[in-house]
């Protein structure tokens, strides 16, 4: 039972990646697809984090910080990762989405086995 | 000044892409600023590379004067942002700002009636940066975030004509493609990070154990750079993507997926082999994957009649034989004998055919841009009689046909015949393959050939003309480039090439700096 709590943030990471996958591969509308690209990334960006926690370490600040954290911060890396993965993955979907706003004018509908005009 | 190449190098191409917006309503002065800020880039290329091939390799630590400086504490590792230029990595920052001068030049006139042209000016030179990001970066995280900006601002350029729905499918599929593969990237980096607590490049390498996590994190890289660089089953992109982008944006598209390829060398290179035994076996995974890659893409460019498309299947087909040819040094890698016998010819071959293929097909994919600016279509059935009113593209056509199909005295048949011979040596089935490809690629641009530029000249096209300037003047230096790299390949190896595939050989050579710890 421990060792289930102890990693439950990564049983949960890899039932995100399992949904994340699932609904880029078998959903057919497009706006669907793009929200299986994001909780891949939310289950990338929370397994980081996950990562970076270490038991009984401090956060890296320094500010009122308690007598003997100074000895015991975590490093402060894991953290500067995801947000740079975040900043990305907020780029990325934006310009999904407007690729996705542009082939519904265009074609009239989301479903990806309509938008086939390249083909061959 | 010169110990900071390579931060310039990113820096300028940066600048000028978010400088371009300001030249807004005046077209001309930004195709003119992108062609000004490629023609730096490259010079400085070109100054990085001389320099790392008298100095050796070169260690750029981003915010201290060394890379061996530690934390007051004692801590001993590498903590700062890293570039780490090789001799490979020198050689593809070549092809990436080459073919970013020849791309501007190129999209002077192929793209000046179009509107938002300041956009496109900035995606082209944010490329340029991803591209030159990926293969200078010594740093894993650094390498994913490089990665994501070359996918993003491809897959921009890719739906730029958003007037087109079939550019915004175009676009979106590789989007979703790259930020997938980019996704898995960030999480074999955090398995590596969580093992070993750092990020660069050259430490892991070092400290590197042989476990499952290890595996697993090489499985996931090599599959993900595979699907980016356009290997089957993951090739649907590829068509599409380089169909849809504006000719100009080619060159640079197609050094982006080499990038990834560089990425996939990398890794298999220096940051595992040190540990897997078996390196054979993926080699052969490689040398496999390269086989099939080759002959499915010729095959699907046979019944192509779009001549876009045609050459987008032709550049998946060509992306085997570097596989095939990298990958065969790789399964030799820990046979020193065999190794010096053909596994270093054949890494060489591979890595030969990479900025050759790059030279021919961007000059093919702009004859076929050309071909769309004076016809309006890209279908092979409503053209012809074309070589006529436009022998200079019709020459510089031919010229990467042939160069293509592996006619001498043209680059390509330089580095298919080291491919030839070293694949031979591992396996003679291989160079049946190869060679069966290499003659079905003839075959396929003979057909474009007959029907795009020969036959009777048709009616609706009698008052074309030769495309502008500036497109001409792209074509010419690429197939210029076809010819001398085909005439004095000898020249380039010794040059270029094989410190590069010394650069993958001698792994070691990569952490000689210290890597601390």
């Amino acid at each position: 039972m421990n060792s289930v709590l102890v990693n439950l943030p990564f049983i949960v990471v890899a039932i995100l990646l399992a949904i994340g996958f699932y609904t880029i591969g078998f959903k057919r509308n497009l706006i669907k697809i793009i929200i299986g690209v994001e909780i891949l990334e939310g289950a990338v960006n929370m397994f980081i984090v996950a990562l970076g926690y270490v038991k009984g370490g401090y956060a890296p600040i320094y500010t009122q910080a308690p007598s003997g954290a100074i000895e015991n911060m975590v490093l402060p890396t894991p953290q500067a990762l995801t947000l740079t993965s975040i900043v990305i993955g907020v780029a990325v979907t934006a310009l999904m989405l407007a690729f996705a706003v542009n082939i519904y004018k265009t074609y009239g509908t989301l479903d990806v086995s309509k938008v086939r005009r390249l083909r061959g | 000044m010169m110990e900071h190449l390579p931060a310039l190098i990113i820096a300028i191409p940066l600048l000028g892409a978010f400088a371009a917006p300001l030249f807004k309503r005046h077209h001309k002065a930004v195709s003119i600023w992108a062609i000004l800020i490629t023609g730096i880039t490259l010079i400085v290329s070109l100054l990085l590379t001389r320099e790392v091939l008298v100095k050796g390799i070169l260690v750029y630590v981003f915010g201290a004067k060394s890379p061996t400086l530690v934390l007051p504490s004692g801590y001993k590792v590498p903590i700062r942002i890293m570039f780490e230029v090789d001799a490979l990595g020198a050689f593809m920052a070549i092809s990436a700002t080459l073919m970013s001068f020849v791309g501007a030049l190129y999209s002077y006139s192929h793209v000046a009636h179009e509107s938002g042209l300041e956009k496109y000016y900035s995606l082209l030179l944010l490329l340029e940066v991803g591209i030159l990001g990926m293969v200078l970066t010594g740093d894993l995280f650094n390498l994913f975030v490089f990665m994501e900006i070359a996918g993003i601002s491809g897959a921009a350029l890719v739906g730029f004509r958003s007037y087109r729905g079939e550019a915004s499918e175009a676009g979106i599929k590789y989007l979703i493609i790259s930020a997938v593969a980019s996704l898995m990237v960030l999480f074999s980096v955090a398995l590596l990070y969580g093992e070993y607590g750092n990020l660069n490049l050259a430490y892991i390498a070092k400290n590197i154990k042989f476990g499952v996590v290890d595996l697993i994190a090489f499985g996931l890289l090599f599959t993900s750079f595979a699907m980016k660089c356009g290997a089957v089953p993951m090739h649907y992109w590829v068509p599409d993507a380089y169909t849809e982008i504006p000719a100009g944006g080619n060159p640079p598209l197609l050094v982006a997926t080499y990038a990834n390829l560089y990425a996939l060398f990398r890794v298999s290179f220096t940051l595992f082999t040190n540990i897997v035994i078996n390196i054979s076996r993926a080699g052969w995974i490689m040398v496999i994957l390269g086989v099939l890659t080759m002959f499915i893409g010729v095959t699907m460019a046979l019944v192509q009649k779009d001549v876009k498309r045609l050459m987008s299947y032709h550049a998946i087909s060509q992306t085997g034989y570097m596989l095939l040819g990298v990958g065969v040094g790789l399964t030799v890698l820990h046979d020193p004998s065999k190794l010096m016998e053909f596994g270093r010819d054949a890494i060489a071959g591979g890595l030969f055919h990479v900025i050759n293929h790059i030279i021919y097909k961007s000059l093919l994919l702009m004859t076929a841009g050309a071909l769309f600016y004076v016809t309006g279509t890209r279908n092979l059935d409503n053209m012809g009689g074309l070589a006529r009113k436009m022998p200079i593209t019709t020459i510089s056509f031919m010229i990467g046909a042939a160069a293509i199909s592996g006619l001498p005295p043209f680059n390509g048949f330089a580095s298919k015949l080291i491919i030839y011979e070293t694949s031979y040596m591992l396996n003679p089935i291989l160079t049946v393959f190869a060679m069966v490809t290499s003659i079905l690629t003839l075959a396929s641009f003979v057909k474009v050939f007959a029907s795009a530029f020969l036959g009777p000249p048709l009616k609706k096209y009698e008052n074309v003309k030769e495309v502008p300037k500036p497109m001409l003047i792209a074509m010419i230096i690429l197939a210029a480039l076809c010819v001398i790299f085909g005439l004095f390949p000898k020249i380039i190896l010794d040059k270029l090439i094989y410190p590069a595939a010394d650069a993958l050989i001698n792994y070691l050579q990569y952490h000689s700096w210290g890597g601390l710890a």
